[in-house]
């Protein structure tokens, strides 16, 4: 009778197994391309990973026949290969790993799968035939958006609540820095880290920290709206990241930096068709769109609204260069003499705070 | 009136067949869910099932992702059957792993040193780890529940602060991960699969845990010590010591875990190497009602529920609905479970006045 039992649990379970082997697992039909997008956290509202979604929706649109798909909340572990093994298996020939922690696994997976093209997010580590990586100079809007808080504050003291001491949120905190004391060179940045992408009540108990100590004007790089809604709620200025917060805080709201993916996705997916896109460590910016400024608040006046494009134009054009020296640290040391720029290298592997802002700096 | 009893014990295969009516009840309900949110639930389920065991790949991938979830889920049962709440798995199997990745990156010694070297310091780092907690315990009977649960916190910072910091990968733009292992630190696959050698820890584990505990005296005066320690005092057993031994048992295990995840599967440390094992392996160990090769069983439906999620999502399941599935069938395995020893009564013609004393004396 138990062995009865146990045989018969054997043949069902079996029997569950042939069946989902024989479950259609690349539903051909479609003649474009399949396309597949692996999340780190829920597409939410807001947010890298809700800009990331929107490039898949635009893709979708723009691109006749293709077919798209994703799978969010995926950790930076080895689940993303496991991920990516399941969408090679169900037919899909690129693949966006729209997270930086997925490229030590990603680049395992590619190399026996040199027929799919993998995207993951820069800076890269390694490339390979078959990968490449996306990021963007998010830096050069927060320079604007630095202008825009220099013009906007009255007490002088703004508030940076940054998420984790990567190098490039070091970069994005420095160019807001210097784009805060490019018009008002008696501001000052104060910056707290949170160590977070995704807390909403540790990223606006970091704001209001700031607010207490007299900043009036916040801005931030989290996913969430909670800098700015803390802002909001104590009638000071909020700075967005990520994606177009307005809707969050529309008073408090003064622009914030915004991530566009979408006519660059859609760029690769055609190129990668043809096998025409060349691996590569790709950056966006301000010129290509990839990186941009959210909606200015009406209560910033025309002559600053001027200034901000001016400067715009004159980065998208390459006559301004934000990370041009002189520039001091945090304790007047020169590190960059005057008449150097930054390379992309340099500017990657910040790992110092500029002068005029205070905070602890990540080394 | 309506009230819980216990019942008379069931045959093993009307409790078996109980069990599975809970999950089929689960899949039911979650099929009408999935109808009313206008997925089609065949498909989705098909797809769960096929990243769950559906392919060679699949299953392997299932099997290695089970070998945390038993590992650590064996170390809390032994803990469990002691008496001992230890909710410290999660921190236990990160100085594992901190320990092991110290000798990966330290020592360029060949593989058969170094890998039994990394196993060692992996149970040495989570049974030392245990032992802080095991101490005021044993001595002045501190509640282990709170010291072993904020332990873990301490554990995964001291992590994050050694990936950020001092061992962070030069060539990781400061992410928080570790250089990589050589190839000398790397868990060999098991021969002809893609499973690694740490599946021979689990089986090794849970052989040994149910010789010690069912056939040896300790493990008699364990169980004893488990159902009442006076009574274990009472009859002269070692009752601080057997506290001290098994609280290190537990965690040395979970270290072993931690060694197995970072040698095994990510080949570096870096932050997020547990996405929550150790506390999935209490609920694992409940289930397999702290009974070692059942406690293996469980972790592997629990590995193949988290595979099977993320397969799910492939087929347009939000996370958050593969989430719900995926806690639906555990819930309706307890449920299943309860009954087994349970009933629902209901009996007639009783007074009303009664319900509240009688509700007061349920156990």
């Amino acid at each position: 009778m138990r062995m009865g039992w146990r045989r018969g649990m054997l043949w069902a379970l079996a029997a569950l197994v042939a069946v989902s082997l024989a479950a259609p697992g690349a539903a051909r039909g479609a003649a474009g391309p399949k396309v597949a997008f692996i999340y780190v956290g829920p597409v939410g509202d807001a947010g890298w990973t809700f800009q990331w979604d929107q490039a898949r929706r635009y893709l979708a649109q723009h691109v006749p026949g293709v077919q798209t798909s994703y799978v969010e909340s995926v950790p930076e572990t080895a689940d993303v290969a496991r991920v990516e093994n399941d969408f090679i298996a169900k037919g899909f020939s690129v693949i966006f790993a729209t997270a930086f922690g997925y490229q030590n696994f990603t680049i395992d997976v590619a190399r026996r799968h040199p027929n799919v093209t993998f995207v993951g997010i820069g800076p890269a580590i390694k490339l390979a035939p078959n990968v490449s990586t996306v990021y963007g100079k998010l830096w050069e809007g927060r320079y604007l958006t630095g202008i825009v808080a220099g013009k906007m504050t009255r007490a002088n003291v703004i508030g940076f609540v940054a998420a984790h001491p990567i190098t490039t949120v070091v970069a994005g905190v420095n160019a807001f820095a210097l784009g805060v004391r490019s018009v008002n060179p008696s501001a000052k940045v104060k910056v707290v880290w949170t160590g977070t992408w995704y807390d909403p009540p540790k990223e606006k108990q970091a704001a209001q920290s700031l607010l207490d100590a007299g900043a009036d004007v916040i801005a931030q790089h989290q996913d969430t709206p909670s800098a700015l809604l803390a802002a909001a709620e104590a009638g000071k200025w909020g700075i967005g990241s990520e994606s177009n917060m307005q809707r969050f805080a529309p008073k408090a709201y003064l622009t914030g930096t915004t991530w566009t993916w979408g006519p660059l996705v859609e760029k690769i997916v055609k190129a990668s068709e043809t096998h025409a896109w060349a691996s590569q460590d790709y950056y966006g910016n301000l010129r290509d769109g990839v990186v941009g400024l959210g909606p200015l608040n009406p209560a910033v006046p025309a002559a600053v609204r001027a200034q901000v494009a001016e400067k715009k134009r004159a980065i998208e054009s390459g006559r301004l260069e934000i990370f041009t020296g002189p520039l001091r640290d945090q304790t007047g040391k020169v590190r960059v003499p005057a008449g150097h720029t930054m390379s992309l290298k340099e500017i990657l592997t910040f790992d110092w705070l500029v002068e005029g802002v205070e905070g602890k700096s990540p080394k | 009136m309506i009230r819980i009893e216990r019942r008379a014990p069931m045959s093993r295969e009307a409790a078996a067949g109980l069990r599975l009516a809970g999950v089929a009840g689960a899949l039911l309900a979650g099929a009408a869910f999935l109808s009313a949110t206008g997925h089609d639930p065949g498909q989705a389920y098909l797809d769960m099932l096929r990243g769950a065991v559906g392919s060679p790949y699949a299953a392997q991938q299932t099997a290695v992702k089970a070998i945390p979830l038993a590992l650590t889920g064996l170390g809390v049962a032994l803990a469990f059957h002691a008496g001992l709440w230890n909710i410290g798995a999660e921190g236990q199997l990160a100085m594992g792993a901190f320990l092991a990745s110290w000798a990966a990156l330290g020592l360029s010694w060949p593989a058969w040193a170094l890998l039994p070297a990394m196993g060692l310091l992996g149970l040495v780092g989570g049974g030392l780890w245990a032992l802080l907690p095991a101490v005021p315990r044993a001595l002045w009977g501190t509640n282990e529940i709170i010291t072993t649960l904020l332990l873990n916190y301490v554990a995964l910072l001291w992590v994050d602060y050694l990936v950020f910091g001092p061992w962070a990968d030069p060539s990781a733009f400061s992410f928080p991960y570790s250089r990589p292992f050589p190839d000398a630190a790397r868990l060999p696959l098991l021969p002809g699969t893609q499973v690694h050698a740490g599946a021979l820890f689990v089986v090794a584990i849970a052989a040994a845990l149910g010789f010690v505990l069912r056939r040896t005296a300790w493990g008699y005066e364990i169980r004893v010590t488990g159902h009442s320690p006076r009574a274990a005092a009472y009859a002269g057993m070692p009752v601080r010591a057997n506290v001290l031994l098994v609280m290190v048992l537990s965690g040395a295990v979970a270290g072993l875990a931690g060694m197995g995840e970072v040698s095994g599967v990510i080949g570096r440390i870096q932050q997020g190497i547990s996405p929550g094992y150790g506390y999935s392996a209490i609920i694992i160990a409940w289930l397999a009602r702290l009974s070692p090769w059942g406690t293996v069983g469980v972790a592997v439906l629990f590995a193949a529920l988290i595979n099977g999620g993320f397969a799910l999502q492939t087929s347009g399941v939000p996370a958050a609905i593969a989430s719900m599935l995926q806690a639906l069938v555990l819930f309706s395995v307890l449920v299943g479970d309860f009954f087994v020893s349970h009933r629902v009564a209901v009996r007639r013609g009783r007074a009303a006045a009664l319900p509240a004393q009688e509700a007061a004396a349920e156990p």
